[in-house]
C-alpha cells in the first residue's frame, strides 16, 4: 500500500492526538515515511480536537489530511463536519455510542462501533480511541498488529506504565467488534 | 518528534547553551522544551519578563562569544525588531526563531507566511541583513540550525529560522547529527574577559562619526556580498523538463509537491523551486529557470510577499502568477493544482 491518510477527530479529552500518535509511531516502526498534525489552539481547549496522521511509502508532502482514506469520528460535530471528505472506497469508523447519525453514503465503509460504552463495561475508562483503532486495524491492516503493540509500548508514558495492558486488550475488543 | 521539540534540542546539539524568550503560540514548546532540557545539560533556560528583555538578553550572551537563541511567534517578533538591529551592528552571531502566525496585529494563532517582508527585509532598522532560513520538514528544522548558528559564526551576522505554525505542532522522525558536527568557529572578538593577557575587546553599535560609521557598513556590505555569492540555498524537484516552475518555500513548498505530483499523472510539465535560504535568496535558481520555463507561479501562505524576490530575478523576461491563502488558511493541493491548470491551459 503507498499511502493511507487518516483523520481522527472528536472533543478534546477523548484521546485523539494519542490514538493518532500510536498510529504515527506504528509506521515509524515499519521505517516508512510518517507525519502526525494535530489541531491546536482555541479547540484544544475543551472543543473539538482533530488530527492528520499520514503513513506513505514515499515522501510526504501536505501533511493535512482533506480527503481521508480513513475517518475516525467521536462525536456527531465531527461526522457531520467530515464524513462528506472521505475518499470513495475509503472506511469511516464512529463510536456509536456518541454519533447518532446512520451513514447514507454507499461508496464507503462505515463501521459503527459503540467504543465508550464498551470501554465503561470492559473496565477500559478512557479508552474507547483505542478500541476505535482496534477496528481500524482489522478492517484495513496498513501496518502490522505488531507494530501497533511496540507503538504502544513507545506512546504510553513510563508513568501510566500500568495501562500498556489495558490498551492492549482495548486493541483486540476493538478488532473483535 | 514535534517540529518546535526537534529544533530546540538540535540547538542544544548545536552547542546552544542560552536560551531567553518569552511565550506565544505556536512556538511555546520551544521554550518549555528548553525550560526542561537546558539545566540537565548545564545551560542557562530564562524566560524573560518581555520578548523586548529576551532580544536584549541574546545580545548580551551573544557579545561573550557564546551560542545564544531566542524564539517567538509573529508578533513577538515584531518587538524584538530594536534589539536585533543592535545585534546585526555589532556584528553579533546569533540563533531567532520565528514560529509564523496570522497576522497582522495580535492576528491569529493558525499558520501563515506573512512575515517574509518581516524578516528579509523590515526586522530592525538601518543597513543591515539578516541570514533567513526556512526549512519545509522537521528532519530540515534541525539540520538547519546546525547550519544557521555555522553561517551566522562565520560571517558575524545574526540567522533567523522561519517556520510556521504547521511546521513547529507536526510530528515526523528525525535523527540528529552528531554533536561533534557542530564546529566551534574562533571568536577573537568575544568580550568574555581578557585577565590582562590582551586588549580588550568592545562590542558597541554606536557610531557618532558619519565616516566611521560608514565604514563599518561598507566593510559588513562585503561580507553580506559573499553571503550571497556562497550561501544560496535551494532544493528543486522535478524541473528537469518543466515549462512551468512552482516557487515556494516551507509549508506551502510540501502543498505544492502534492499539486505538482497531480499535474504531472495529467501530463503537465511541471516543477518547483523550493528556497531553502530566502536571504540569500536563491538567485541562480531562478535565473537559470527564466531561461527554461514559460513562466511562474509563487504559493504562499500570505498575500505575495516572497514574489517580489522572484519577479526582480525574473525582471519581466517570463510573467510571474501568484496563488495564495492567508489569515491562517492553508492552502490546498486541490487549490494549487487549479492555479497550475489554469496556467497551462489544463489537461494535455
Amino acid at each position: 500500500m503507498a499511502a493511507t491518510n487518516i483523520l481522527l477527530a472528536g472533543f478534546g479529552g477523548q484521546g485523539i492526538l494519542f490514538a493518532g500518535k500510536v498510529l504515527a509511531y506504528a509506521g515509524l516502526m515499519e521505517e516508512r515515511q510518517v507525519s502526525w498534525l494535530p489541531s491546536y489552539g482555541p479547540e484544544m481547549r475543551g472543543g473539538t480536537a482533530n488530527c492528520s496522521v499520514c503513513i506513505s511509502d514515499h515522501p510526504i508532502g501536505s501533511p493535512l489530511v482533506l480527503a481521508p482514506d480513513i475517518l475516525v469520528a467521536m462525536n456527531t460535530p465531527s461526522y457531520d463536519k467530515f464524513i462528506d471528505a472521505v475518499v470513495p472506497g475509503g472506511l469511516a469508523i464512529l463510536d456509536s455510542a456518541l454519533v447518532d447519525r446512520r451513514c447514507e453514503r454507499e461508496d464507503i465503509t462505515v463501521c459503527y462501533v459503540p467504543a465508550t460504552s464498551l470501554s465503561k463495561e470492559q473496565g477500559l475508562d478512557g479508552l474507547a480511541n483505542i478500541i476505535l483503532i482496534g477496528k481500524m486495524i482489522a478492517e484495513r491492516p496498513f501496518v502490522s498488529n505488531e507494530s501497533i503493540d511496540k507503538a504502544i509500548d513507545k506512546c504510553v508514558p513510563a508513568r501510566k506504565a500500568h495501562l500498556i495492558d489495558a490498551n492492549k486488550r482495548a486493541i483486540a475488543l476493538g478488532a473483535a467488534q | 518528534m514535534k517540529g518546535n521539540e526537534a529544533l530546540a534540542e538540535a540547538a542544544i546539539r548545536a552547542g546552544c547553551r542560552h536560551y531567553f524568550g518569552y511565550p506565544i503560540t505556536p512556538q511555546t514548546e520551544i521554550a518549555a522544551y528548553m525550560a526542561k532540557r537546558m539545566p540537565k545539560v548545564g545551560g542557562t533556560f530564562l524566560q524573560a519578563e518581555s520578548e523586548v528583555a529576551a532580544i536584549n538578553m541574546v545580545l548580551g550572551a551573544a557579545a561573550a562569544g557564546v551560542r545564544a537563541m531566542t524564539s517567538s511567534s509573529s508578533p513577538g517578533i515584531s518587538l524584538k525588531s530594536e534589539g536585533i538591529s543592535y545585534i546585526a551592528a555589532c556584528d553579533l552571531p546569533c540563533l531567532i526563531v520565528d514560529v509564523m502566525r496570522g497576522g497582522p496585529g495580535l492576528g491569529g494563532i493558525q499558520p501563515s507566511q506573512a512575515d517574509y517582508w518581516q524578516v528579509t527585509r523590515g526586522l530592525g532598522h538601518g543597513d543591515k541583513q539578516l541570514l533567513v532560513f526556512a526549512p519545509s520538514t522537521v528532519q530540515e528544522m534541525v539540520d538547519t540550525v546546525f547550519n544557521a548558528y555555522h553561517k551566522a559564526d562565520t560571517y558575524r551576522i545574526p540567522a533567523v529560522i522561519l517556520a510556521d505554525g504547521m511546521l513547529g505542532q507536526m510530528m515526523e522522525p528525525v535523527s540528529f547529527p552528531d554533536e561533534d558536527k557542530a564546529e566551534a568557529i574562533e571568536k577573537p572578538w568575544a568580550t568574555n574577559g581578557h585577565k590582562g593577557k590582551r586588549t580588550h575587546n568592545i562590542v558597541n553599535s554606536l557610531l557618532l562619526k558619519p565616516e566611521q560609521l560608514e565604514q563599518t557598513v561598507f566593510e559588513r556590505a562585503k561580507r553580506y556580498e559573499q553571503v550571497k555569492q556562497n550561501e544560496q540555498l535551494w532544493e528543486e524537484y522535478r524541473m528537469e523538463d518543466a515549462t512551468l516552475a512552482v516557487v515556494a518555500y516551507g509549508a506551502s513548498a510540501r502543498i505544492a509537491m502534492n499539486a505538482i505530483d497531480a499535474a504531472r499523472e495529467s501530463g503537465l510539465q511541471v516543477g518547483l523551486i523550493r528556497p531553502i535560504s530566502l536571504w540569500p535568496f536563491p538567485e541562480k535558481a531562478i535565473e537559470a529557470a527564466a531561461g527554461k520555463v514559460q513562466g511562474f507561479l509563487c504559493v504562499e501562505m500570505s498575500m505575495g510577499q516572497m514574489i517580489e524576490d522572484v519577479r526582480l530575478v525574473v525582471s519581466g523576461r517570463k510573467p510571474v502568477a501568484f496563488y495564495g491563502r492567508t489569515g491562517g488558511i492553508i492552502p490546498t493541493p486541490d487549490e494549487v493544482l487549479c492555479e497550475i491548470k489554469k496556467l497551462m491551459g489544463g489537461e494535455r
